[in-house]
């Protein structure tokens, strides 16, 4: 069960924030503020407007912590207030966050500093700060919120790459099913706008080149699409069980029935036209939800604004769902908020427990010209009123990963 | 610029990319397209960066997918390393 | 439904192969070295459980060499061995039914230290394509997945050195949903510049020069831990698949597991450790009695190894239980370690031996436990426990039993 929820997000911060910027369809893309990314071929980005101070940390949790991770305690705290501050045993709460790409940014700004700005491979020890290794090791980030929370039963980060956050949904209903917690604080985060990450999907050639548009940049399943844009943030939620969530009369925004991950074993970035693994993840997911397809919906899209994902994702929706898939609206939030790897899983999951929650679904940014080999409803431009009780999220990775996770209102 | 060669493109593919076990670089492979000789598109990607930060003639985006044989591609960047000079 | 594991993919500092690394261990041969992967004469920190004879070209076919890093190349070479030891070939198995859960603790390092450098040295047109599926913490599952067609779940758990037997676990949870196998496990190597220096901060590595005087787990001179790399990769299997398709070796089971986090310093709370313990047994439903031996964490920091020996001292009475530690003769391996200390704690339940814990002399004090320092130790073992605990608070307990 799903009691509460919390979201750093750009375009605004906090849960109520994030929601009133999917649902007015304006982008918090930009061109990138945080170093200057003249000489990069991809120079905007999803950027969080956020200040650790006023969002409540102390200085030395700033200075401890990398951005991903002050972005998640965040987030955590909000969501446990959401949820009404619960009472937690420590023994009988648990932590599972997902992440990408790490400390990106605490770690290339340190790098910087040991190396002297790239000239040494034998880096300099003298200069390594205490929180070095934090940097390279991302569980600190599961730590962190552990020590927020204080949780002390099963704490880890899920790093699965782009599916993380749905991944570390499905651990964290993993554990409340074994039974190894009660209450299970669970999301994800990412920060990763910084140079090095900027420059390896430069490399690839994976995000979209309209630096002069930032605003129009990412346009999922539009004709003129031109790639991704990156972005950061971190959603977190409360997860208990009903007897837990029932015991203490706590109010329920929906249930994780149904999570699978499946993966193409064919290329780390490359994707099968036919979506067969992704179709495979949506099944298995509906098939422990024990809900038949033509009770979805609402889908919240991968919808990454590469050709590739969209074709890939449009086939698997459509193999999976079958004709439910042309009834049923799919969006995709990406073209407000960017792509923030391992946590935008996370963050689609709040825009589904908030469309169950409020029965509206947010649209898809910059959709102008469909394009023809795309043709399910994917909600352009504008949000939608529409009785949304079972929302389905699916997430697509390098290292051909895809994930499905579904959300049902609770009568 | 001076003629770029097979012989370069090789040195290129072994420095950057490698080569598949089953593969005999060195034997006729002009015209053996670049997926069956091996190398994906990220592979690729990776053989044009490497040609423009050595021989200083940029492979646009979209012409990459087009090159799709050891010929095309050095043809390409004969062309273009003629007009740059 | 049981989970069993068929086959052991091993890469260790003092051996290739899980039979190699095994004689070594019972030998009591080491290998920690001084690091020569790279220039450490100005580092306080110079010893390493090297895989000095590692070549990647043996292993790790010529394609995939350049677009991967050398944790993903340990995982490779784990791969082919638990494939063949196990003798399966996953396509054999239904499709989505076959999967990979591994662990790491810091990604492809040294990949990733070279990228940032010709980044910051040249700029950003410098950086490799193949930096983008290099250095993510979730490379070596994907690449695994690619190479053998494992298309089931495939997942990534990081809780640095506790992560090999989150992997596990994990592996374990999966098999009960809808799996036959899964290859489980964790492979690493942080041994770049930037890998080693990261750690210098905590004050938790080894600053000695002599190799026999440095990782000394429980021992009244413990001064820190030497680092390593290498791993190890299990087949895991479902029991009653492994038997249909007359898997040739079931090593044993993975009977229980438990994982939990420490408090907050300065709570005045009691560590997690020893409820890991217990609820692993219980998980096993396996009494103290029942356990054999355990493999030991063994950080080799005097407080934390004092944490570790008062729980196993509460939880079988003081010197209750034969324990060691195998890794003072491989260096901890991070994620690489809870696969690897698995994989000797079913091959003390084949042989009835339990591999030394070497260097270590005396005791510290507080250290009430029956560390196999002689060694082997010839023992009947039926159940081991092992245990590991990660950087931060993260503590992991795995019960393996005799099939």
């Amino acid at each position: 069960m799903v009691t509460g929820i919390g979201v750093v997000a750009p375009g605004g911060f906090g849960r109520e924030a994030f929601w009133e910027r999917i649902t007015s369809g304006r982008t918090a893309t930009r061109r990138i503020t945080f170093f200057d990314p003249e000489g990069f071929r991809c120079q905007v980005a999803a950027e969080c407007d956020f200040d650790p101070r006023a969002a409540g940390l102390t200085p030395q949790e700033i200075r401890r912590m990398d951005r991903a991770a002050q972005l998640a305690v965040v987030a955590s705290r909000e969501a446990l207030a959401d949820a009404g501050s619960p009472e937690l045993r420590p023994e009988r709460t648990a932590v599972s966050v997902g992440n990408a790409v790490g400390c990106t940014m605490g770690l290339e700004r340190e790098y910087t500093v040991v190396s002297d700005g790239g000239r040494k491979w034998v880096v300099d020890h003298e200069y390594a700060v205490p929180e070095l290794y934090d940097y390279f090791a991302p569980s600190s980030l599961g730590r962190e919120v552990a020590w927020d929370c204080a949780a002390e039963g099963p704490v880890a980060v899920v790093s699965s790459g782009c599916t993380s956050g749905i991944d570390a949904l499905g651990y964290a209903v993993g554990l409340l099913e074994e039974g190894a917690a009660d209450v299970v604080v669970a999301g994800a985060t990412d920060a990763p706008l910084s140079p090095i990450t900027v420059a390896c999907f430069d490399a690839i050639k994976a995000t979209s080149t309209l630096n002069d548009r930032p605003e129009e940049a990412c346009r999922p399943f539009d004709a003129d699409r031109k790639g991704l844009v990156l972005g950061e943030g971190s959603a977190m939620f409360v997860l208990e069980t009903l007897a837990s969530a029932r015991r203490r009369g706590a109010r329920v925004y929906c249930s994780i029935p149904g999570y699978a991950t499946r993966a193409n074993g064919f290329h780390m970035t490359g994707l099968k036209p036919d979506g067969r693994e992704m179709a495979e993840a949506i099944r298995i997911a509906l098939d422990r939800a024990k809900i038949s397809p033509d009770r979805v919906d609402y889908v919240n899209a991968h919808g990454s604004g590469t050709k590739q994902n969209d074709r890939h994702e449009t086939a698997a929706v459509k193999r999976a769902l079958g004709p439910r898939a042309h009834e049923v609206p799919m969006s995709s939030i990406k073209s407000m908020v960017g792509h923030s790897l391992g946590a935008i899983g996370a963050i689609e999951a709040a825009a589904c427990a908030l469309a169950i929650d409020r029965n509206v679904v947010p649209p898809t940014a910059n959709l102008h010209t469909k394009d023809p080999e795309c043709d399910l409803d994917y909600v352009p431009l504008t949000a939608r009123e529409h009785r949304t009780d079972v929302a389905l999220s699916v997430g697509s990775g390098f290292g051909g990963f895809q994930s499905a996770v579904l959300f049902a209102g609770v009568a | 610029m001076p003629e770029f060669t097979a012989e370069d493109l090789r040195v290129v593919i072994r420095g950057t990319v490698g080569v598949d076990d089953s593969v005999d670089l060195d034997g006729d492979i002009v015209d053996v397209p670049f997926g069956e000789l091996g190398y994906d598109s990220l592979a690729v990607l990776e053989i044009a960066n490497k040609i423009q930060k050595e021989f200083g003639v940029a492979i646009p985006d979209d012409l990459i997918v087009e090159l799709e044989t050891p010929r095309k591609l050095i043809g390409f960047v004969n062309q273009e390393g003629a007009v740059a000079s | 439904m049981s989970a069993v594991v068929t086959g052991l993919g091993v890469v260790a500092p003092n051996g290739m192969g899980a039979e190699q690394y095994w004689s070594a261990v019972c030998d009591g041969k080491s290998g920690i070295d001084r690091i020569r992967r790279f220039d450490c004469t100005g580092y306080p920190v110079t010893l390493a459980g090297e895989l000095a004879s590692f070549d990647a070209a043996e292993h790790v076919p010529g394609r995939l060499r350049p677009e991967t890093s050398m944790m993903s190349h340990i995982a490779f070479a784990a791969a082919e061995l638990a494939l063949a030891d196990a003798r399966l070939d996953p396509a054999d198995l239904p499709e989505y039914e076959r999967g990979v859960i591994t662990a790491n603790a810091t990604g492809g390092v040294e990949f990733g230290q070279r990228e940032l450098q010709n980044l910051w040295s040249q700029g950003p047109s410098h950086v490799s394509a193949y930096m983008s599926i290099a250095w993510f913490f979730a490379a070596t599952t994907g690449q695994l997945s690619i190479r053998h067609k494992l298309r089931g779940h495939c997942g990534v758990v990081l809780s640095e050195q506790a992560g090999g037997l989150d992997a596990l676990g994990q592996a374990r949870r999966a098999l009960r949903a809808d799996h036959r196998m899964i290859m489980a496990g964790g492979t690493e190597s942080a041994l770049s510049p930037a890998g080693v220096v990261a750690q210098i901060p905590t004050r938790n590595l080894s600053t000695r020069a002599e190799p026999s005087r440095a990782y000394l787990p429980f021992d009244a001179d413990a001064n820190g831990y030497v680092g390593g790399e290498g791993g190890a990769l299990l087949v895991v299997e479902d029991a009653d698949s492994a038997r249909e398709r007359g898997a040739p070796t079931i090593y044993g089971e993975i009977a229980g597991y438990a994982a939990t986090f420490d408090p907050r310093p300065g709570t005045g709370r009691p560590p997690g450790l020893q409820r890991a313990m217990r609820q692993a047994l219980a998980d096993a439903q396996a009494d103290p009695r029942d356990v054999d031996v355990v493999f030991a964490d063994a950080y080799g920091v005097p407080e934390l190894d004092l944490v570790e020996a008062e729980a196993i001292s509460a939880v079988f009475g003081p010197y209750g239980v034969p324990v060691t530690a195998p890794k003072t003769m491989t260096g901890r391996i991070y994620a690489g370690a809870g696969a690897l200390d698995v994989a000797a704690a079913l091959l003390s339940i084949r042989d009835g031996l339990i591999p030394p814990t070497v260097n270590v002399t005396r005791l510290a004090a507080g250290c009430s436990i029956d560390l196999v320092r002689e060694g082997p130790r010839p023992s009947q073992v039926r159940t081991a426990l092992v245990l590991a605990r990660g950087h931060g608070g993260f503590n992991s307990a795995l019960v393996v039993r005799a099939a």
